[in-house]
Protein backbone atom coordinates (compact mmCIF):
# COMPACT_ATOMS: atom_id res chain seq x y z
CA UNK A 1 0.00 0.00 0.00
CA UNK A 2 1.19 3.44 -0.90
CA UNK A 3 0.12 6.78 -0.29
CA UNK A 4 0.19 8.20 -3.67
CA UNK A 5 0.02 11.76 -4.82
CA UNK A 6 0.17 12.27 -8.47
CA UNK A 7 2.81 14.26 -10.42
CA UNK A 8 2.21 15.40 -14.31
CA UNK A 9 5.47 16.21 -16.86
CA UNK A 10 5.38 19.87 -15.95
CA UNK A 11 5.91 19.06 -12.27
CA UNK A 12 2.40 20.15 -10.92
CA UNK A 13 1.50 17.61 -8.03
CA UNK A 14 -2.00 16.60 -6.88
CA UNK A 15 -3.30 14.13 -3.93
CA UNK A 16 -5.89 12.69 -5.29
CA UNK A 17 -4.57 12.10 -8.89
CA UNK A 18 -6.94 13.75 -11.90
CA UNK A 19 -7.11 12.11 -15.42
CA UNK A 20 -5.69 15.34 -16.58
CA UNK A 21 -3.44 17.90 -14.45
CA UNK A 22 -5.32 20.29 -13.32
CA UNK A 23 -2.62 23.14 -13.77
CA UNK A 24 -1.71 22.49 -16.99
CA UNK A 25 -4.13 19.85 -18.99
CA UNK A 26 -0.81 17.25 -19.24
CA UNK A 27 -1.37 13.81 -17.93
CA UNK A 28 -0.13 12.74 -14.83
CA UNK A 29 2.20 10.56 -15.58
CA UNK A 30 4.19 9.65 -12.30
CA UNK A 31 3.51 9.30 -8.06
CA UNK A 32 5.01 10.59 -5.12
CA UNK A 33 4.66 8.28 -2.37
CA UNK A 34 3.59 10.12 0.54
CA UNK A 35 3.46 7.85 3.55
CA UNK A 36 6.58 7.85 4.59
CA UNK A 37 6.69 11.41 4.77
CA UNK A 38 6.30 14.06 7.27
CA UNK A 39 3.16 16.79 6.68
CA UNK A 40 2.27 19.94 8.74
CA UNK A 41 -1.18 20.35 9.59
CA UNK A 42 -3.23 23.23 7.78
CA UNK A 43 -6.28 22.97 9.90
CA UNK A 44 -8.61 20.31 11.80
CA UNK A 45 -12.03 19.82 13.11
CA UNK A 46 -14.30 17.19 15.37
CA UNK A 47 -17.34 16.23 13.14
CA UNK A 48 -19.68 14.75 15.51
CA UNK A 49 -22.89 14.81 12.90
CA UNK A 50 -21.74 11.82 11.13
CA UNK A 51 -22.99 9.90 8.44
CA UNK A 52 -24.25 6.33 8.84
CA UNK A 53 -21.09 4.09 9.22
CA UNK A 54 -18.41 6.62 10.10
CA UNK A 55 -17.12 7.32 13.56
CA UNK A 56 -18.26 9.70 15.96
CA UNK A 57 -16.22 12.21 16.69
CA UNK A 58 -14.42 11.94 13.50
CA UNK A 59 -11.26 14.13 14.09
CA UNK A 60 -10.38 15.41 10.31
CA UNK A 61 -7.62 18.00 8.94
CA UNK A 62 -5.89 19.14 6.12
CA UNK A 63 -1.88 18.29 6.32
CA UNK A 64 0.40 19.65 3.91
CA UNK A 65 3.30 17.80 2.88
CA UNK A 66 6.49 19.95 1.45
CA UNK A 67 7.81 19.41 -1.48
CA UNK A 68 10.42 21.85 -1.89
CA UNK A 69 13.49 19.72 -2.40
CA UNK A 70 11.69 17.64 -4.79
CA UNK A 71 13.09 20.06 -7.56
CA UNK A 72 9.10 19.67 -8.90
CA UNK A 73 7.07 23.15 -10.52
CA UNK A 74 4.67 23.08 -6.69
CA UNK A 75 6.16 23.27 -3.95
CA UNK A 76 3.84 21.34 -1.66
CA UNK A 77 1.35 19.17 -1.88
CA UNK A 78 -1.95 18.95 1.04
CA UNK A 79 -4.26 16.00 1.78
CA UNK A 80 -7.18 15.43 3.58
CA UNK A 81 -8.33 12.61 5.99
CA UNK A 82 -8.95 11.21 9.30
CA UNK A 83 -6.45 11.77 12.46
CA UNK A 84 -5.65 9.05 14.66
CA UNK A 85 -6.40 10.79 18.04
CA UNK A 86 -8.97 13.65 19.38
CA UNK A 87 -5.96 16.12 20.28
CA UNK A 88 -4.27 17.45 17.75
CA UNK A 89 -3.83 21.25 16.48
CA UNK A 90 -3.09 23.54 13.70
CA UNK A 91 1.39 23.64 12.83
CA UNK A 92 1.66 19.83 14.56
CA UNK A 93 4.08 17.60 12.33
CA UNK A 94 1.91 14.32 11.95
CA UNK A 95 2.68 11.18 10.07
CA UNK A 96 0.33 8.98 7.33
CA UNK A 97 -0.64 5.25 9.18
CA UNK A 98 -2.76 2.94 7.07
CA UNK A 99 -5.88 1.50 7.92
CA UNK A 100 -7.83 -1.32 6.66
CA UNK A 101 -10.94 0.27 6.63
CA UNK A 102 -11.78 4.10 7.16
CA UNK A 103 -15.87 3.75 7.73
CA UNK A 104 -18.08 0.97 7.31
CA UNK A 105 -18.85 0.52 3.16
CA UNK A 106 -22.01 -1.41 3.41
CA UNK A 107 -24.48 1.21 5.60
CA UNK A 108 -23.58 4.45 3.45
CA UNK A 109 -25.17 6.05 -0.24
CA UNK A 110 -22.06 4.83 -1.98
CA UNK A 111 -22.28 1.53 -3.74
CA UNK A 112 -19.51 0.00 -1.67
CA UNK A 113 -18.06 -1.85 -4.88
CA UNK A 114 -17.67 2.01 -6.40
CA UNK A 115 -14.13 2.73 -4.65
CA UNK A 116 -11.72 2.07 -2.12
CA UNK A 117 -12.16 2.37 1.99
CA UNK A 118 -8.46 1.69 2.94
CA UNK A 119 -6.19 4.79 3.63
CA UNK A 120 -4.22 6.74 5.90
CA UNK A 121 -5.47 8.25 8.46
CA UNK A 122 -2.67 11.07 10.26
CA UNK A 123 -0.92 10.40 13.82
CA UNK A 124 0.79 13.60 15.36
CA UNK A 125 4.63 12.42 15.65
CA UNK B 1 -32.27 40.70 -25.11
CA UNK B 2 -33.05 42.07 -21.90
CA UNK B 3 -34.76 39.24 -19.19
CA UNK B 4 -37.63 40.40 -16.68
CA UNK B 5 -38.91 38.51 -14.16
CA UNK B 6 -42.66 39.02 -13.17
CA UNK B 7 -43.27 37.16 -10.47
CA UNK B 8 -42.85 35.20 -7.53
CA UNK B 9 -43.47 32.27 -4.95
CA UNK B 10 -42.31 30.22 -2.13
CA UNK B 11 -44.26 27.98 0.27
CA UNK B 12 -43.38 28.16 3.73
CA UNK B 13 -40.17 26.26 4.62
CA UNK B 14 -39.71 23.70 7.45
CA UNK B 15 -40.77 20.01 7.97
CA UNK B 16 -43.96 19.59 5.73
CA UNK B 17 -46.20 17.20 5.25
CA UNK B 18 -46.55 17.25 1.76
CA UNK B 19 -44.02 15.37 -1.09
CA UNK B 20 -41.98 16.48 -3.69
CA UNK B 21 -44.65 16.94 -6.39
CA UNK B 22 -46.81 18.62 -3.57
CA UNK B 23 -44.47 21.23 -2.82
CA UNK B 24 -43.31 21.92 -6.33
CA UNK B 25 -46.90 22.66 -7.57
CA UNK B 26 -47.90 24.78 -4.70
CA UNK B 27 -45.15 26.85 -5.64
CA UNK B 28 -45.23 26.41 -9.81
CA UNK B 29 -49.20 27.59 -9.54
CA UNK B 30 -48.79 30.30 -7.02
CA UNK B 31 -45.95 31.87 -9.13
CA UNK B 32 -48.05 31.57 -11.83
CA UNK B 33 -50.80 33.09 -10.38
CA UNK B 34 -48.30 36.02 -9.01
CA UNK B 35 -46.97 36.60 -12.36
CA UNK B 36 -50.56 37.03 -14.31
CA UNK B 37 -50.15 34.22 -16.50
CA UNK B 38 -51.76 31.08 -17.78
CA UNK B 39 -50.23 27.77 -17.88
CA UNK B 40 -50.94 27.70 -21.29
CA UNK B 41 -48.26 30.73 -21.90
CA UNK B 42 -45.19 28.85 -20.60
CA UNK B 43 -42.87 27.21 -23.27
CA UNK B 44 -40.08 26.26 -20.63
CA UNK B 45 -39.94 24.92 -17.38
CA UNK B 46 -37.34 24.49 -14.93
CA UNK B 47 -37.33 22.27 -12.15
CA UNK B 48 -34.35 22.71 -9.50
CA UNK B 49 -34.15 19.78 -7.57
CA UNK B 50 -30.85 18.03 -6.16
CA UNK B 51 -31.87 14.60 -4.88
CA UNK B 52 -35.48 13.95 -5.49
CA UNK B 53 -34.30 10.05 -6.30
CA UNK B 54 -32.09 9.75 -3.32
CA UNK B 55 -34.73 11.42 -0.98
CA UNK B 56 -38.03 10.00 -1.81
CA UNK B 57 -37.42 7.58 -4.85
CA UNK B 58 -38.93 10.53 -6.99
CA UNK B 59 -37.22 11.25 -10.15
CA UNK B 60 -38.35 12.99 -13.67
CA UNK B 61 -39.71 15.83 -11.58
CA UNK B 62 -39.85 18.30 -14.30
CA UNK B 63 -42.35 15.98 -16.01
CA UNK B 64 -44.30 15.29 -12.95
CA UNK B 65 -44.76 19.16 -12.19
CA UNK B 66 -45.59 20.01 -16.08
CA UNK B 67 -48.22 17.62 -16.07
CA UNK B 68 -49.94 18.69 -12.82
CA UNK B 69 -49.77 22.05 -13.75
CA UNK B 70 -50.85 21.79 -17.42
CA UNK B 71 -47.73 22.87 -19.26
CA UNK B 72 -47.52 20.24 -22.07
CA UNK B 73 -46.32 21.11 -24.64
CA UNK B 74 -43.87 22.68 -22.82
CA UNK B 75 -40.15 22.33 -22.83
CA UNK B 76 -39.25 20.78 -19.11
CA UNK B 77 -35.87 20.04 -17.69
CA UNK B 78 -34.43 18.89 -14.10
CA UNK B 79 -31.69 21.51 -13.12
CA UNK B 80 -29.09 19.85 -10.78
CA UNK B 81 -26.12 21.52 -9.56
CA UNK B 82 -26.41 19.98 -6.09
CA UNK B 83 -27.20 23.12 -3.47
CA UNK B 84 -26.61 25.50 -6.18
CA UNK B 85 -29.49 23.57 -8.46
CA UNK B 86 -31.48 27.22 -7.88
CA UNK B 87 -29.37 29.45 -8.86
CA UNK B 88 -27.89 27.11 -12.02
CA UNK B 89 -32.16 27.54 -12.53
CA UNK B 90 -32.04 31.09 -12.88
CA UNK B 91 -29.29 30.66 -15.45
CA UNK B 92 -30.83 28.44 -17.56
CA UNK B 93 -34.37 30.54 -17.39
CA UNK B 94 -32.43 33.71 -18.23
CA UNK B 95 -30.29 31.60 -21.08
CA UNK B 96 -34.09 30.44 -22.39
CA UNK B 97 -35.64 33.88 -22.70
CA UNK B 98 -32.41 35.61 -23.40
CA UNK B 99 -32.05 33.67 -26.65
CA UNK B 100 -35.05 33.59 -28.21
CA UNK B 101 -36.55 30.26 -27.34
CA UNK B 102 -38.84 31.03 -24.74
CA UNK B 103 -41.33 34.18 -24.18
CA UNK B 104 -42.31 33.03 -20.57
CA UNK B 105 -40.41 30.78 -18.58
CA UNK B 106 -41.25 28.87 -15.52
CA UNK B 107 -38.51 27.87 -12.97
CA UNK B 108 -39.56 25.85 -9.48
CA UNK B 109 -37.25 24.94 -7.42
CA UNK B 110 -37.76 22.11 -4.83
CA UNK B 111 -37.17 19.75 -2.06
CA UNK B 112 -38.38 17.40 0.07
CA UNK B 113 -35.82 16.44 3.08
CA UNK B 114 -36.79 16.34 6.47
CA UNK B 115 -38.58 12.31 6.77
CA UNK B 116 -34.75 11.06 6.54
CA UNK B 117 -32.66 11.26 9.59
CA UNK B 118 -30.04 13.67 10.32
CA UNK B 119 -27.53 11.52 9.13
CA UNK B 120 -29.06 9.79 6.03
CA UNK B 121 -29.47 13.35 4.95
CA UNK B 122 -26.23 14.22 5.47
CA UNK B 123 -24.66 11.11 3.61
CA UNK B 124 -27.01 12.08 0.65
CA UNK B 125 -25.05 15.68 0.40
CA UNK B 126 -21.96 14.18 1.11
CA UNK B 127 -22.13 11.74 -1.64
CA UNK B 128 -21.10 14.68 -3.43
CA UNK B 129 -17.80 14.31 -2.40
CA UNK B 130 -14.96 12.26 -4.08
CA UNK B 131 -14.77 9.14 -3.25
CA UNK B 132 -11.15 10.25 -1.30
CA UNK B 133 -13.22 12.02 0.99
CA UNK B 134 -16.05 10.14 0.89
CA UNK B 135 -13.93 6.91 2.49
CA UNK B 136 -12.53 9.23 5.42
CA UNK B 137 -16.29 10.26 6.58
CA UNK B 138 -16.14 13.94 5.05
CA UNK B 139 -18.99 15.96 5.33
CA UNK B 140 -20.20 19.37 4.65
CA UNK B 141 -20.31 20.61 7.62
CA UNK B 142 -16.56 19.21 8.60
CA UNK B 143 -15.58 21.68 5.54
CA UNK B 144 -16.83 24.49 7.40
CA UNK B 145 -15.16 23.43 10.36
CA UNK B 146 -12.09 23.07 8.89
CA UNK B 147 -12.45 26.29 6.96
CA UNK B 148 -14.14 27.88 9.65
CA UNK B 149 -11.16 27.25 12.23
CA UNK B 150 -7.73 28.20 9.14
CA UNK B 151 -10.05 31.93 8.61
CA UNK B 152 -10.32 32.48 12.58
CA UNK B 153 -6.71 31.53 12.93
CA UNK B 154 -5.07 33.21 10.05
CA UNK B 155 -7.55 36.39 10.32
CA UNK B 156 -7.41 36.80 14.10
CA UNK B 157 -11.35 37.20 13.92
CA UNK B 158 -13.49 36.62 17.21
CA UNK B 159 -15.59 33.21 17.88
CA UNK B 160 -18.55 35.73 18.34
CA UNK B 161 -18.28 37.00 14.36
CA UNK B 162 -19.44 33.59 13.49
CA UNK B 163 -22.06 33.84 16.32
CA UNK B 164 -23.42 37.42 15.07
CA UNK B 165 -24.31 35.90 11.45
CA UNK B 166 -26.62 33.60 13.04
CA UNK B 167 -28.02 36.28 15.73
CA UNK B 168 -28.42 38.69 12.54
CA UNK B 169 -30.06 36.57 10.44
CA UNK B 170 -32.32 34.44 12.69
CA UNK B 171 -33.49 38.43 13.51
CA UNK B 172 -34.18 38.80 9.95
CA UNK B 173 -36.41 35.65 9.53
CA UNK B 174 -38.83 36.65 12.70
CA UNK B 175 -40.14 38.87 9.82
CA UNK B 176 -40.42 36.17 7.27
CA UNK B 177 -43.57 34.19 7.79
CA UNK B 178 -42.23 31.55 4.95
CA UNK B 179 -38.81 30.99 7.13
CA UNK B 180 -38.27 27.64 9.25
CA UNK B 181 -37.48 29.40 12.00
CA UNK B 182 -38.95 32.77 12.95
CA UNK B 183 -37.20 33.38 16.69
CA UNK B 184 -34.48 35.57 17.58
CA UNK B 185 -31.27 33.85 19.53
CA UNK B 186 -28.79 35.74 21.33
CA UNK B 187 -24.78 35.35 20.95
CA UNK B 188 -24.97 33.01 23.89
CA UNK B 189 -26.98 30.95 22.74
CA UNK B 190 -25.03 30.29 19.85
CA UNK B 191 -21.59 29.78 21.39
CA UNK B 192 -23.01 27.44 24.05
CA UNK B 193 -24.93 25.04 21.20
CA UNK B 194 -23.46 21.82 20.98
CA UNK B 195 -20.44 21.27 18.91
CA UNK B 196 -20.77 20.21 15.72
CA UNK B 197 -17.62 20.82 13.65
CA UNK B 198 -15.32 22.51 15.97
CA UNK B 199 -15.45 25.17 15.96
CA UNK B 200 -18.46 25.20 14.50
CA UNK B 201 -21.71 24.89 16.48
CA UNK B 202 -25.44 23.80 16.22
CA UNK B 203 -26.51 27.58 15.58
CA UNK B 204 -23.45 27.89 12.86
CA UNK B 205 -25.45 25.86 10.39
CA UNK B 206 -28.53 25.78 8.53
CA UNK B 207 -31.47 23.33 9.11
CA UNK B 208 -32.44 20.55 6.96
CA UNK B 209 -36.00 21.78 5.13
CA UNK B 210 -38.79 21.01 3.06
CA UNK B 211 -39.88 24.16 0.55
CA UNK B 212 -40.21 25.07 -2.90
CA UNK B 213 -39.71 28.56 -4.25
CA UNK B 214 -40.89 29.94 -7.61
CA UNK B 215 -39.62 32.42 -10.17
CA UNK B 216 -41.16 33.58 -13.90
CA UNK B 217 -39.18 35.08 -16.58
CA UNK B 218 -40.37 36.41 -19.39
CA UNK B 219 -38.87 39.43 -22.16
CA UNK B 220 -38.78 43.16 -20.84
CA UNK B 221 -40.85 43.55 -23.84
CA UNK B 222 -43.81 41.33 -22.69
CA UNK B 223 -43.10 41.88 -19.01
CA UNK B 224 -44.18 46.12 -19.92
CA UNK B 225 -47.31 44.63 -21.63
CA UNK B 226 -47.88 42.64 -18.13
CA UNK B 227 -47.31 44.55 -15.29
CA UNK B 228 -45.61 47.84 -14.58
CA UNK B 229 -43.64 46.63 -11.74
CA UNK B 230 -41.22 43.95 -12.52
CA UNK B 231 -37.40 43.49 -12.26
CA UNK B 232 -35.04 42.64 -14.83
CA UNK B 233 -31.69 40.13 -14.30
CA UNK B 234 -29.14 42.45 -15.77
CA UNK B 235 -25.85 40.06 -14.91
CA UNK B 236 -26.16 36.24 -14.09
CA UNK B 237 -23.20 33.69 -14.35
CA UNK B 238 -21.73 31.13 -12.82
CA UNK B 239 -18.26 29.19 -12.31
CA UNK B 240 -16.91 26.06 -11.31
CA UNK B 241 -13.86 25.09 -8.57
CA UNK B 242 -12.33 22.01 -7.77
CA UNK B 243 -14.16 19.11 -6.73
CA UNK B 244 -11.65 17.90 -3.82
CA UNK B 245 -11.71 21.39 -1.42
CA UNK B 246 -8.03 20.53 0.24
CA UNK B 247 -6.78 21.05 -3.44
CA UNK B 248 -7.42 24.94 -3.72
CA UNK B 249 -4.73 27.46 -3.07
CA UNK B 250 -6.43 29.22 -0.63
CA UNK B 251 -8.94 27.66 1.97
CA UNK B 252 -10.27 30.85 2.40
CA UNK B 253 -11.36 31.97 -1.33
CA UNK B 254 -14.28 30.42 -2.92
CA UNK B 255 -12.50 31.09 -6.39
CA UNK B 256 -16.53 30.37 -7.95
CA UNK B 257 -17.84 32.82 -6.17
CA UNK B 258 -15.16 35.37 -6.70
CA UNK B 259 -15.60 33.60 -10.95
CA UNK B 260 -19.16 34.19 -10.90
CA UNK B 261 -20.00 37.53 -8.95
CA UNK B 262 -16.82 39.20 -11.34
CA UNK B 263 -18.71 38.48 -14.37
CA UNK B 264 -22.29 38.70 -13.08
CA UNK B 265 -21.13 42.38 -12.36
CA UNK B 266 -19.00 42.96 -15.63
CA UNK B 267 -22.37 41.40 -17.62
CA UNK B 268 -24.54 44.18 -15.40
CA UNK B 269 -22.00 47.03 -16.01
CA UNK B 270 -22.34 47.35 -12.20
CA UNK B 271 -19.89 46.61 -9.01
CA UNK B 272 -20.05 45.75 -5.44
CA UNK B 273 -20.66 49.60 -4.27
CA UNK B 274 -23.64 49.24 -6.25
CA UNK B 275 -25.72 46.87 -4.46
CA UNK B 276 -27.93 47.71 -1.96
CA UNK B 277 -29.63 44.35 -0.74
CA UNK B 278 -27.45 40.72 -1.15
CA UNK B 279 -28.47 37.44 -0.57
CA UNK B 280 -25.47 34.91 0.19
CA UNK B 281 -25.99 31.31 0.63
CA UNK B 282 -25.12 31.26 4.36
CA UNK B 283 -25.43 27.19 4.68
CA UNK B 284 -22.93 27.70 7.47
CA UNK B 285 -22.04 31.17 9.41
CA UNK B 286 -18.54 30.86 8.14
CA UNK B 287 -19.68 31.10 4.31
CA UNK B 288 -21.24 34.30 4.68
CA UNK B 289 -18.04 35.73 5.00
CA UNK B 290 -16.28 34.24 2.32
CA UNK B 291 -18.91 35.61 0.25
CA UNK B 292 -19.13 38.89 1.52
CA UNK B 293 -15.22 38.64 0.44
CA UNK B 294 -15.41 37.00 -2.87
CA UNK B 295 -18.42 39.35 -4.30
CA UNK B 296 -16.28 42.22 -3.05
CA UNK B 297 -18.27 43.52 -0.30
CA UNK B 298 -15.05 43.29 1.93
CA UNK B 299 -11.58 42.64 1.62
CA UNK B 300 -9.87 39.33 2.04
CA UNK B 301 -9.97 38.09 5.98
CA UNK B 302 -11.70 41.47 7.07
CA UNK B 303 -15.44 40.65 6.14
CA UNK B 304 -15.79 39.72 10.28
CA UNK B 305 -15.02 43.38 11.31
CA UNK B 306 -18.59 44.28 9.38
CA UNK B 307 -20.15 42.15 12.13
CA UNK B 308 -18.88 44.54 14.81
CA UNK B 309 -20.06 47.62 12.67
CA UNK B 310 -23.98 46.61 11.88
CA UNK B 311 -23.16 47.15 8.38
CA UNK B 312 -25.08 44.02 7.05
CA UNK B 313 -27.78 44.40 9.46
CA UNK B 314 -31.21 45.45 7.73
CA UNK B 315 -31.23 49.04 8.66
CA UNK B 316 -27.26 48.81 7.73
CA UNK B 317 -25.68 49.93 4.74
CA UNK B 318 -25.71 47.01 2.70
CA UNK B 319 -28.53 44.43 4.14
CA UNK B 320 -27.74 40.99 4.04
CA UNK B 321 -29.74 38.15 3.93
CA UNK B 322 -33.13 40.02 4.69
CA UNK B 323 -34.86 37.10 4.31
CA UNK B 324 -33.37 35.55 7.18
CA UNK B 325 -30.61 33.67 4.93
CA UNK B 326 -30.57 29.69 4.88
CA UNK B 327 -29.79 30.13 8.21
CA UNK B 328 -33.05 30.80 9.77
CA UNK B 329 -35.28 30.61 6.42
CA UNK B 330 -34.03 26.79 6.00
CA UNK B 331 -32.50 25.25 2.76
CA UNK B 332 -34.42 22.45 1.21
CA UNK B 333 -31.45 22.06 -1.40
CA UNK B 334 -33.15 22.84 -4.77
CA UNK B 335 -35.67 25.31 -3.59
CA UNK B 336 -33.17 27.84 -2.14
CA UNK B 337 -31.47 29.53 -4.76
CA UNK B 338 -34.78 29.96 -6.30
CA UNK B 339 -35.66 30.98 -2.83
CA UNK B 340 -32.99 33.63 -3.08
CA UNK B 341 -34.38 35.60 -6.06
CA UNK B 342 -37.71 35.59 -4.41
CA UNK B 343 -36.32 37.63 -1.86
CA UNK B 344 -34.13 39.46 -4.17
CA UNK B 345 -37.52 40.31 -6.26
CA UNK B 346 -39.90 40.99 -3.65
CA UNK B 347 -37.16 43.63 -2.65
CA UNK B 348 -37.01 45.26 -5.86
CA UNK B 349 -40.73 45.41 -6.51
CA UNK B 350 -41.15 47.26 -2.98
CA UNK B 351 -43.41 43.78 -1.93
CA UNK B 352 -41.17 42.14 1.25
CA UNK B 353 -43.29 43.74 3.71
CA UNK B 354 -41.95 43.69 7.56
CA UNK B 355 -38.32 43.04 5.68
CA UNK B 356 -38.33 45.33 3.33
CA UNK B 357 -35.39 48.05 2.83
CA UNK B 358 -34.51 50.50 0.13
CA UNK B 359 -33.00 48.48 -2.52
CA UNK B 360 -32.39 49.50 -6.74
CA UNK B 361 -29.68 46.61 -7.15
CA UNK B 362 -29.82 43.15 -5.39
CA UNK B 363 -27.50 40.44 -5.35
CA UNK B 364 -27.73 36.64 -4.70
CA UNK B 365 -24.73 33.92 -4.58
CA UNK B 366 -25.69 30.60 -4.68
CA UNK B 367 -23.13 27.74 -3.40
CA UNK B 368 -22.98 24.60 -4.26
CA UNK B 369 -21.08 21.76 -2.60
CA UNK B 370 -18.66 23.56 -0.39
CA UNK B 371 -18.10 26.42 -2.91
CA UNK B 372 -17.69 23.70 -5.93
CA UNK B 373 -20.26 25.48 -8.26
CA UNK B 374 -21.50 28.87 -7.54
CA UNK B 375 -24.27 31.16 -9.51
CA UNK B 376 -24.08 34.55 -9.05
CA UNK B 377 -26.91 37.08 -10.58
CA UNK B 378 -27.85 40.83 -10.21
CA UNK B 379 -31.28 41.96 -10.48
CA UNK B 380 -31.83 45.55 -11.01
CA UNK B 381 -35.96 47.27 -10.63
CA UNK B 382 -37.50 48.93 -13.10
Amino acid sequence: MSFDAYVCENGHVTYPGHTLCPDCGEKQTETLDLSDRIGEVVTWTHSTKTPPGVRAPNTLAIVEFDLSAEGLADEYVRAIGQVTTDEVETGDPVEPVYAAELRDPDVGIRVPESQGWDGYRFDPV
Amino acid sequence: MTVAVIGASMTTFGQREEWIRELVAQAGEAALEDAGVEPDDVEHLYVSNMASGEFEGQTGIMNVLAHDLGLMPAYSERVDQTSSSGGAGIYEAWQSVASGASDVTLLVGGEKMTHRSTAESTDIIASITHPDEYKHGLTLPSFAGLTARHYLERFDAPRESLAKVAVKNHGNGVDNPHAQFQTEIDVETALDSPIVADPLRLYDFCPITDGSAGLVFTTEEKAEAITDNYAVVSGVAGATDTHVVHERDDPTVMGGVVESADRAYEMAGLGPEDVDVAELHDMFTILEFLQMEGCGFAEHGEAWKQMEEGRTEKDGELPINTSGGLKSKGHPLGASGVAQGYEIYKQLVGEAGPRQVEADTGLACNVGGFGNCVITTVMEAR
